[in-house]
């Protein structure tokens, strides 16, 4: 019997071979259209922009962009990143000051028993990964901030994130002109999920990982294309109601980006 | 038909919605019907010309930021070009780079066949509930209602898509399935059917957003399996992506233990690095931003980050009947987008729902009947004005496509026989000069059903199409060839002022 | 220049008026216009419906009728119609190679190569956007799709009409969106061109326009037929309310002028509804005064 692969292909092969052409294939373009063979793909657009990684205007491009999006940037030399980190934190784990908590449902209003002891399940822990720079995790702790490294062997539940009160990583690289963030879950971003369920994300971006085009940044990234991504442009969005763009859904409805150079 | 005329606005309960049909890719009563219904919907014509017009503008904002955008264009059409072209060997590879990472692909010839084996991976995994990220894909094979018939709950989580679910409605965009819902009958749909809404829930979309993110919350943190599409897989890597903005999908593809992806062949790209080209096409032709939110990338399953289990189910379901057309094939580099709906003016006019299909719009009109493989009145529901094929990202000439197929439907003797005696008279009458001129003549006979002010006001038989709406001008008194003919005489200096045809020329007295 | 004029088949039996203005216009500006008596049409409606097959003679006739300017005895062919110019350049070809006829597709590619829309023509080829043309009225101007999207015309007739003496342009609204012909459309899913037409209607009327001009009939066919369906119904059916409110509205119908007509009018011999005299016949006949080609040329001041 032949397996639905087999089938498939074997239909894919048929239908490249016979080619047969529509009864009218009358082209507005003049062209018979999709019936090159395109070994060649033409790449006239911008593989690099004019402007340098970390640049100034590349920096100012990339501010520019993220505020337009509602995402809140802060602009410090590296000498302040830790003293950021700790202000910053700090407001958070304050929970009067955590955002609009929709809580008229979630189990993640009520803290579960065998949670509710772990310091990770107490409402207002900022979550770091487990890789992210000593000294910013010091500061904060210092500072007074309830600081939860998600540890590798027995990682932070959904539950237990969804209580905290924000998330804090670096980046991988981040692109100008879209005001965009990748993060490719590094040491120091960690996986995912950390960086997705709770309510505010702080994300530390080295000025020498912004370069301005799309471009750039995917061939940065495909040093690695195994590891997962994910491309942020501004907290959470939708576009749903009316085409009326509202910040602020499933992800992290706050987003705050610290650029560092 | 029967639903033609007398079909009014759907009925007071205004979030009634479009009944769920046994086939997402037929359905409903024939276009014109169809559309005469929905142009009777004065809300719904407001909601969509809302609707499109804001995202036309926001389109053409940040297309026009983009310097080499028509360069884009150009390598995004040659590169889902090469991908057909190679589509056997990019498959095999996807296939062999998502196995060595972890992942299981499967193959499904049908809908059925997918349903299946979603169906059954779900069992596997022990559950009865699934989240799912809008997929086009699992819309076209109807897996919602497959599953519930294995008595497995699928819960929509983008926005969108939710509204549509609760209201057991049709999506009606490929990008905003409820683009035809303003907030009122969002407000209505939510506080009847999401059993969680606040009481007090107003129609502020800000509102609204953060009831649905309320309701689905608890459903994204305890979910076991979730069910998503694609919007790319690259071949070279084996990684799949998933473009969003909510942060719904993002939900889906990272904390659930099991993903199911469901992907159409013909959504590879070949290398990882062309995705450069996609993730700047795609946010500013779709939303019209310069990037969404939020886009995920995965291969196969990584330890310790996201689903222990991932399965990709690639579909064919009538994919390679499009394949094996040199002209509709195009069809299938459709990046699903849907600027090609928002500049439509057929599309703001009637809306998703008169295509009878989940693929509306101009993309719709040429990928469901190639899809079906059947008969259909969609490459009719068509100016050919070429808005469509001006905003694709892709570059799918929509408006030559849509002519192929109107040719396909005359060869096949769908077109209807009042059409094609017209038309065989029209090209004898047509194709010779002489004849055109006695012609032409002939119609000036069609003065007699002037009135007054020189127009035509009511034609017989099919003209009365014509003129319900439209006057038509008498046929002048003397054609162009005529006064030519006079022109002429007058620059030899035969007779100035004489402008009567020329004796034996044919021409009948006036 | 010699160069032949293609009328279209609606222009030559419904509205004579435009390539009427085109030889006016030509020989104006000191060219010679040829009208070869072969020409009917240019297949576009056939091959638009679908029927590719009984496109096949309608094409080759065309194609034929217009060889010789391939082979140079004309400089250029002219056709007062964007969609026209589109099928030929974009479609012929194609219809006459798929029904195995590979030398007449390459002689229709050279044809089209040579084949310009009136604006081109003007624009490009004979490199003029001040023809000397009086055109004392307020006039909007729509694109149409073809002529926008197909061709690429760009604002090459709105170049031609600022250079017109004594004209008011006004903007007309969204307007490169589809009046809602699109040829056996309006038939065939008419409700929905009717619904666009409105909009269109709706936009032109608002204007304050006395006329609507474009570069292509078809499409003015169906606006001037919404636009004088708006007036009449504008007239005959207003709610008695309103007429008690004021003086009731004579709406005059939006007239719509193709560009040649208003290319062609000139102090001399200034625009007239009489070059297309469609009084019915129970009524008095127009007359039309053609002018002698030695008086028309370089009437331009």
């Amino acid at each position: 019997m032949t397996t639905a692969r087999d089938e498939i292909l074997g239909r894919v092969r048929a239908a490249l071979a016979t080619g047969t052409a529509g009864p009218a294939a009358a082209s507005s373009t003049g062209t018979p259209a999709g019936s090159t063979t395109t070994s060649t793909v033409p790449r006239e657009y911008r593989e690099s922009g004019e402007h340098g990684a970390g640049s100034a205007h590349v920096l100012d491009l990339l501010v520019d962009r993220l505020e337009d999006y509602k995402a809140q940037v802060h602009r410090v030399s590296a000498a302040e990143v830790s003293a950021t980190l700790r202000r910053l934190a700090a407001t958070l784990s304050d929970r009067d000051h955590v955002p609009e908590r929709v809580e008229s449902t979630g189990s993640g209003a009520v803290p579960r028993p065998d949670t509710a002891e772990r310091a990770s399940g107490a409402p207002g822990v900022v979550v770091v990964p487990a890789g992210l720079a000593a000294e910013w995790v010091t500061a904060m702790s210092d500072g007074g901030v309830d600081v939860v490294v998600d540890p590798p062997g027995a990682p932070l539940t959904p539950s237990d994130l969804d209580r905290a009160a924000g998330v804090v990583t670096a980046a991988r690289v981040a692109v100008a002109e879209t005001g965009t963030i990748v993060l490719d879950s590094g040491a120091d971003q960690g996986r995912r999920a950390i960086s997705l369920v709770p309510d505010v994300h702080i994300c530390v971006v080295r000025a020498d990982q912004v370069v301005q085009t799309v471009p750039e940044a995917v061939r940065r990234l495909a040093h690695h294309p195994d590891r997962p991504l994910t491309w942020i442009s501004g907290p959470s969005a939708t576009s749903d109601i009316e085409l009326n763009r509202v910040e602020g859904v499933h992800g992290p409805r706050t987003l705050q980006v610290v650029l560092v150079g | 038909m029967t639903t033609g005329n007398n079909a009014g606005p759907p009925s007071n309960r205004t979030f009634l919605g479009m009944p769920q049909p046994a086939d997402p890719l037929r359905w409903g009563p024939s276009f014109p019907d169809a559309a005469r219904r929905e142009l009777g919907n004065d809300q719904l014509r407001r909601n969509l010309g809302h609707a499109t017009s804001t995202i036309r503008a926001k389109r053409a904002k940040v297309v026009g930021e983009v310097p080499d955008w028509e360069a884009l264009r150009d390598a995004g059409s040659a590169l889902k070009a090469q991908v057909m072209d190679r589509l056997p060997e990019l498959l095999e590879e996807l296939e062999r780079n998502v196995t060595a990472r972890g992942g299981v692909v499967h193959w499904a010839r049908d809908a059925a066949e997918a349903n299946r084996i979603v169906a059954g991976l779900v069992q596997e995994a022990g559950t009865d509930e699934v989240v799912k990220v809008k997929s086009m894909a699992t819309q076209e094979i109807g897996l919602n209602e497959a599953l519930e018939a294995e008595g497995i709950h699928a819960t929509e989580t983008d926005l969108a898509e939710l509204i549509v679910q609760l209201a057991d409605d049709m999506p009606s965009h490929i990008l905003v399935p409820a683009i035809h819902r303003n907030r009122a009958e969002i407000r209505e749909i939510f506080l009847d059917n999401m059993g969680d809404a606040p009481p007090d829930l107003t129609d502020v979309p800000r509102e609204l957003a953060m009831a649905a993110r309320a309701h689905l919350r608890r459903k994204f943190l305890s979910a076991k399996v979730a069910v998503s599409g694609a919007n790319f897989a690259v071949a070279e890597t084996g990684t799949l992506s998933v473009v969003e903005s909510e942060g719904n999908g993002r939900m889906c593809l990272t904390l659930p233990e099991t993903l199911i992806t469901v992907m159409g062949i013909e959504k590879l790209i070949p290398r990882f690095t062309d995705l450069e080209v996609f993730l700047q096409l795609l946010p500013r032709s779709s939303t019209g931003e310069r990037m969404n939110p939020y886009t995920s990338m995965w291969t196969g399953v990584t330890p310790g980050d996201g689903p222990s289990e991932f399965h990709l189910v690639l579909l064919d379901n009538g994919r390679t009947r499009v394949l094996a057309d040199e002209v509709g094939r195009s069809a299938l580099h459709c990046i699903r987008c849907s600027a090609c709906l928002n500049v439509c003016p057929v599309y703001e006019r009637v809306g998703g729902h008169a295509y009878g299909s989940v693929y509306p719009g101009p993309i719709g009109a040429i990928l469901t009947p190639q899809l079906t493989g059947e008969s259909s009145d969609l490459p009719y529901a068509s100016t050919l004005c070429g808005a469509c094929y001006e905003v694709c990202p892709v570059k799918i000439d929509i408006p030559s496509i849509l002519v192929d197929l109107r040719a396909r439907e005359v060869e096949s003797g769908s077109a209807g026989r009042g059409w094609g005696a017209a038309m065989k008279t029209a090209s004898t009458m047509m194709s010779d000069g002489g004849r055109f001129r006695r012609a032409a003549r002939l119609g000036r006979a069609g003065r007699i059903l002037g009135g007054r002010g020189g127009v035509i006001s009511r034609l017989p038989g099919p003209g009365a199409a014509w003129t319900a709406s439209r006057d038509l001008p008498l046929p002048p008194k003397r054609t162009f060839r005529d006064w030519w003919a006079a022109h002429e005489r007058e620059k030899t200096g035969e007779r100035a002022g004489d402008d009567r045809p020329r004796p034996g020329d044919g021409a009948e007295p006036r | 220049m010699r160069i032949a004029l293609a009328a279209t088949c609606l222009g030559d039996a419904m509205f004579p008026q435009a390539p009427i203005a085109v030889v006016r216009l030509l020989e104006r500006l000191g060219h010679t216009v040829v009208v070869p008596e072969r020409q009917a049409c240019c297949g576009q409606m056939h091959v638009n419906t679908g029927y590719q097959r009984e496109a096949v003679p309608v094409v080759r006739n065309h194609v034929r009728t217009f060889g010789p300017v391939a082979d140079g005895e004309w400089d250029a062919v002219v056709v007062p119609s964007g969609s026209c110019t589109g099928s030929i350049r974009h479609q012929q070809a194609m219809v006459l190679d798929r029904a195995g006829l590979a030398a007449e597709a390459r002689t229709a590619t050279a044809v089209a190569a040579r084949t310009y829309e009136l604006s081109e023509l003007l624009v490009d080829v004979l490199g003029v956007t001040e023809v000397g043309a009086w055109f004392p009225h307020r006039v909007t101007y729509h694109p149409t799709c073809h002529s926008l999207r197909m061709l690429g015309v760009g604002d090459r007739p709105l170049r031609l009409l600022r250079a017109v003496e004594d004209i008011e342009l006004a903007d007309l609204p969204e307007a490169a969106g589809c009046c809602g012909f699109g040829g056996t459309f309006a038939l065939k899913n008419s409700d929905t061109s009717a619904a666009m037409l409105a909009d269109k209607v709706r936009h032109v009327t608002g204007t304050g326009a006395e006329f609507l001009t474009a570069g292509d009939y078809s499409c003015l066919m169906h606006l001037g037929g919404g636009l004088s369906r708006h007036a009449r119904r504008g007239r005959s059916e207003r709610p008695a309310a309103q007429e008690a409110t004021g003086p009731a509205r004579t709406t005059p119908a939006v007239r719509t002028v193709h560009l040649a007509e208003i290319l062609a009018s000139t102090r001399e011999q200034p625009w007239s509804p009489g070059s297309a005299d469609r009084t019915p016949m129970s009524e008095s006949s127009g007359t039309m005064r053609s002018t002698p080609a030695g008086n028309a040329k370089g009437a331009a001041r």
